[in-house]
């Protein structure tokens, strides 16, 4: 039995969708063929206008939603915020989660055999924007037969995406939820990812990127800069009420080891990434933050970025989010409101900083069910 | 929204509709402090207005969006530097006025933002009020419904009071409404008039 999915929405499967045109990065690397897995919940309608891409951030994937048959304790990233009359609900809305290209859930990334060399990319993988992602997620809409999706959604670096959407297919997209995101990172945010790309690029199973064939992993420096990053998901509040001082032992050891109940938990959140995550999917996608920048092609103005733009907007973000601000949330705001864009904004007072997005809060919830029962309206089942 | 729900809305709020007999079809509006957003609500139904709200409070947030309208989370109090100069047609305040610490930057940055200025507060000279300051208790009426203990309201004012204002921060009043229930009040607005609703912009 499937118990603590019985409210949720159960069983579900990957599919996998092939791609044999080739396509053409940013950086003007070309990838002949790529393939993309996904998953999807609910149903489309009759004029495939319910659809909602649910764009995943750094270290997400295509299984939003659900478990797997032979795997029930494997549920979705975002299960809790998808599902039979969830804020996302399937009832209503027809929902794809999918792994970005890149990735190392399934889809084509660094791990992935190439098809001339028949070895894997590794560190020839081509460096992936946000905007390469969303042309080959336009590909898979396409597939779908779907013209416009009703929403395109995501967190942090999944609400860059959703943005990204409303820039490169203005009329694709009617709605964006746009939750824990910026414009663009700060130096700041940048210095983060690029203390933790050094982690793994310095690590000496590293081998350039190409570890796979030399049968090691990078696991020190993914260890790293996972746990790094995992400081900066968290606020401070969180952390002192979560941990505190307290010591594993009861007493200072006076030594290098696992002391304080901080470092335990930070150890052990590392191990565990690493243990399944892609080094080289990781340098990756902290590329992919790092560059975008939709203003920097307007002169580093980003109301005349958003000129183009056609949907409606809500922007999110949560008060204790040190990472990706509610000043970063209002940049985006003040953008579309200058371009008179329909923009709704809520600040959601929350403990969990950056990680908030991700967590159940009641007005975080009734805001988003709110909106979503609003599009809901405008497009049927 | 169904034209019945705008009737029903101007009966409960008279403010309404002499805010919106103010307002030109398709204007653009920012409505600070703007509650469920109720009026924005109305102005886009009769009046097919591009509107934001601006509100601080959560259940207000998801009302406005259940409203259908555009809702800016931010407080009012620490100003509108979100907003650019000259972005909107009108800045509405609506029973808010009398409600908020920084009145006067307040205003000012209410005719910075807008074109046009509009607001409505209760009438403190109305002679039911005066009436009770005069019996020796603070007035308690469908305006001023809040006990002297529990009210928001840190600057009541008079008509008197809101036009010399005006005179001393250079803004020009450009219509004024005075009303009590839904009776417009033309004679001794300042004594029989409940509640206000002023046009304004800045002086010339």
């Amino acid at each position: 039995m499937v118990a603590s999915n019985s409210i949720g929405i159960g069983i579900v499967s990957a599919q996998r969708a092939i791609f044999d045109t080739p396509l053409t990065f940013r950086s003007g690397a070309v990838l002949p063929r790529y393939e993309l897995v996904y998953e999807t919940y609910g149903t489309l309608n009759a004029a495939k206008s319910n659809a909602i891409l649910v764009c995943h951030a750094l270290s997400g994937h295509h299984h939003v939603a659900g478990c797997y048959a032979d795997d029930t304790k494997n549920i979705g990233w975002w299960d809790n915020m998808i599902g039979p009359g969830k804020p996302v609900d399937t009832d209503k809305f027809f929902v794809i989660g999918l792994n970005n290209l890149g990735g190392c859930h399934g889809s084509t990334g660094p791990s992935s055999i190439a098809p001339k060399t028949g070895k894997p990319y590794g560190a020839s993988f081509p460096v992936v924007t946000v905007e390469d992602w969303v042309e080959s997620q336009a590909r898979l809409a396409d597939m779908l037969g779907i013209k416009q999706f009703a929403a395109v959604m995501g967190g942090s670096l999944g609400g860059m995406q959703a943005l990204q959407w409303s820039l490169s297919f203005p009329e694709r997209v009617r709605h964006v939820l746009a939750i824990a995101c910026a414009p663009h990172l700060t130096a700041e945010n940048i210095a983060f990812n690029d203390v933790a790309r050094n982690a793994i690029l310095t690590d000496p199973d590293f081998h350039g990127g190409n570890y796979y064939q030399h049968g090691v992993v990078p696991t020190r420096g993914l260890r790293l800069a996972r746990m790094l990053g995992h400081i900066t998901y968290l606020s401070d509040d969180a952390m002192a009420d979560k941990f505190g001082r307290s010591l594993r032992a009861g007493k200072l050891g006076y030594n290098y080891d696992i002391e304080f109940e901080i470092e335990s938990y930070l150890r052990y959140q590392g191990d565990k990434f690493a243990a399944y995550f892609d080094a080289n999917t990781y340098l990756l996608m902290t590329k992919a933050l790092d560059y975008f920048d939709p203003a920097r092609a307007c002169g580093d103005n980003l109301d005349k970025a958003f000129a183009a733009a056609r949907a409606d907007y809500l922007v999110l973000s949560f008060t204790t989010d040190w990472r990706f601000s509610p000043e970063r949330s209002r940049e985006i705001v003040n953008a579309l409101l200058h371009n008179r864009r329909n923009v709704s904004y809520a600040e959601i007072a929350s403990t969990h900083g950056h990680d908030s997005f991700l967590m159940q809060s009641e007005q975080y919830y009734d805001v988003m069910r709110t909106y979503l029962e609003r599009i809901a309206k405008e497009f049927p089942a | 929204m169904s034209a019945h729900d705008s009737v029903e809305l101007a009966a409960a709020r008279p403010d309404f509709a002499a805010i919106a007999a103010w307002i030109p079809q398709g204007a653009s509006v920012l409505d600070l402090g703007c509650g469920d957003g109720s009026l924005l609500r109305y102005l886009k139904e009769t009046r097919n207005v591009r509107g934001y709200g601006v509100e601080i409070s959560d259940a207000n947030i998801v009302a406005c969006i259940r409203n259908g309208v555009n809702v800016i989370q931010s407080n009012l109090e620490s100003g509108l530097s979100g907003f650019e100069s000259n972005a909107f047609d009108y800045v509405l305040l609506s029973q808010t006025l009398q409600a908020t610490r920084h009145t006067e930057p307040l205003v000012q940055e209410m005719l910075r933002v807008g074109c046009e200025g509009i607001v409505s507060f209760p009438n403190f000279g109305y002679w039911r009020n005066r009436l009770n300051v005069l019996r020796g208790y603070m007035p308690v009426s469908d305006e001023l419904p809040y006990q002297w203990y529990d009210t928001p309201n840190v600057h009541l004012c008079t008509l008197h009071d809101f036009e010399t204002f005006c005179s001393g921060h250079r803004v020009e009043i450009l219509g004024r409404h005075v009303m009590t229930g839904k009776k417009e009040k033309n004679v001794l607005p300042n004594l029989l008039g409940s509640m206000a609703v002023y046009r304004f912009k800045r002086a010339a």
